[in-house]
């Protein structure tokens, strides 16, 4: 076969091309665009370095904008990734919020005794750093005369017993505000509250640059500093992508109301461990369930109320 | 509709009712537990926490080797152990203990009551508590949000008699920061 260009004798270089075509247009339907898109990728791996993986990790989506079945090729990506690293099935859930259902938490400060396993026990839960060990939950030990004053807070106390004389404690986490200041500094859309109210991140689409954090007036977000330390026999397989999936360092993460549970009806794992039963949580527009008999029985205050967060994170006084 | 009529269609009613509930109390476990006015269905209590090898306290308190005795006084051969800092000094164990049947406890109205349901008891005197308690709000539950749930008893928590919560020894503290970048050779 010659084109005509060139001598007869060597053997064309176009020769393989009109091949090539003649392969693409016998398939059922090769687009210009995905054979472009095809050549890039090709070229961009080459050029690169990187193999597929990472290549269709840097060309993701942010996650509200997928579809379902990109969904279910991230989901499967991922699950192989973390099931490789940890050395046991992974499972990463993408449950969605239920129809009617917006999530709020209430904290009795009359009970808690700041014993801390609610911190460990969600470090456990959602797969935290370990070295240097992020924690979600900060019990801030308070001096009964001066009230809630964080001027009098102390979050490092360890003495041998607890609750000690003339102190109270307040566990702070994300409160879940309705009117998040965090999402709206956030300049790449990479958190965002869901309809059930839990405000989420999605890890992939962050671009680390904490603006997030310093507008929490919570300190409930942490940052990935260093490349999370998570032992394999102590990551917990049962994750969601918006929830306790492992991170990676320079992600900002935080506090979900463990969202890989909740949203399949458990409790979340601070409420389950706190061996005061100072930890309620419910739906808040069912109006049988705990959370709501909280609100209309008990004494409850916002932390903060003055910056118009908003929470659905209520403390209460249960006596 | 004739009042006759009427009153055996509500009586067929009713009887349905209840043979209803009886058929969902026993399918879920509950029909051990007797029936209490105002319980949410949903009470499913965890066993009463009895110290190991005491229980039936008829073993002992058989009303022939050992006589009832409820007269108050400090305890020499057996319950030493026991710390009686419940309410006021005057309390003694036959206030909640049945003299006669010691495998029950007993009401303020002499009513005899199973261990089992001993919330009962405790809600005489801690009403407001026991209210919170029935509708999840005093005290520890498990479970699911949407779904069944699981209460623990008050005597799982408290010591009914020294009711006040034990002390615990709290978990370790965060990190410092400074400490952090100590380690890692100063801030980066």
């Amino acid at each position: 076969m010659s084109c005509g260009s060139g001598n007869s004798d060597k053997p064309c270089s176009c020769a393989g091309n009109s091949v090539a075509t003649t392969t693409a247009a016998s398939e059922p339907d090769p687009t210009r665009r995905a054979m472009i898109a095809t050549g890039i990728a090709a070229v961009a791996s080459i050029l690169t370095g990187c193999d597929k993986k990472t290549f269709d990790e840097f060309t993701q989506h942010n996650f509200r904008e997928l579809g379902k079945a990109e969904i279910n090729d991230i989901i499967a990506r991922l699950e192989a990734e973390y099931s490789a690293d940890y050395g046991k099935p992974v499972h990463v859930g993408t449950e969605p919020a239920m129809q009617g259902v917006v999530f709020g938490y209430a904290l009795d400060l009359s009970r808690c005794v700041g014993c801390r396993r609610c911190v460990h026990a969600c470090v456990k839960e959602n797969n935290q750093s370990r070295d240097p060990e992020i924690q979600w939950i900060k019990v801030l030990q308070m001096d009964k005369e001066e009230g809630v004053s964080l001027q009098h807070a102390d979050p490092y106390y360890t003495p041998k017993e607890v609750p000690e004389e003339g102190h109270f404690y307040m566990p702070v986490q994300c409160q879940q505000c309705r009117n998040p200041p965090c999402v709206k500094a956030c300049p790449v859309g990479a958190t965002w509250q869901e309809p059930d109210g839990i405000t989420v991140i999605d890890y992939n689409w962050c671009i680390g640059c904490r603006y997030c954090m310093a507008a929490c007036p919570y300190g409930a977000r942490h940052f990935n500093w260093g490349e999370p330390n998570l032992p394999k026999d102590e990551m917990n397989p049962d994750t969601h992508y918006l929830g306790n999936r492992p991170r990676r360092k320079g992600v900002v993460e935080k506090c979900t109301f463990c969202v890989q549970r909740t949203r399949k009806g458990q409790y979340p794992a601070c409420l389950e461990v706190c061996p005061t039963g100072s930890r309620k949580f419910g739906n808040l527009m069912d109006p049988k369930s705990e959370i709501r008999y909280v609100l209309e029985n008990k004494r409850v205050f916002l932390f903060k109320e003055d910056l118009n967060t908003k929470p659905k994170f209520f403390y209460f006084y249960g006596v | 509709m004739p009042a006759p009529r009427r009153v055996l269609l509500s009586r067929i009613g009713r009887l349905l009712r209840t043979a209803a509930l009886l058929v969902a109390g026993t399918a879920l476990g509950w029909a051990q537990f007797p029936a209490h006015p105002g319980t949410p269905d949903e009470i499913q209590v965890a066993p009463p926490p009895l110290t190991e090898g005491i229980f039936p306290c008829s073993g002992c308190h058989d009303g022939k080797a050992q006589k009832p005795n409820p007269i108050r006084r400090e305890m020499k051969d057996m319950h030493t152990d026991i710390e009686l800092r419940h309410g006021p000094e005057t309390r003694w164990c036959t206030d909640c203990h049945d003299l006669i049947d010691r495998d029950k406890l007993r009401l303020a109205n002499g009513d005899k009551l199973d261990f089992k349901v001993s919330y009962q008891l405790c809600g005489q005197c801690h009403g407001d508590k026991y209210r919170d308690w029935r509708v999840g709000v005093h005290g520890k539950r498990t479970g699911s949000w949407n779904g069944a749930k699981q209460y623990l008893l008050c005597v799982s928590c408290h010591n009914p008699h020294s009711p006040r919560f034990a002390a615990l020894a709290p978990m370790p503290p965060p990190v410092r920061p400074e400490t952090i970048q100590r380690r890692k050779g100063g801030a980066r």
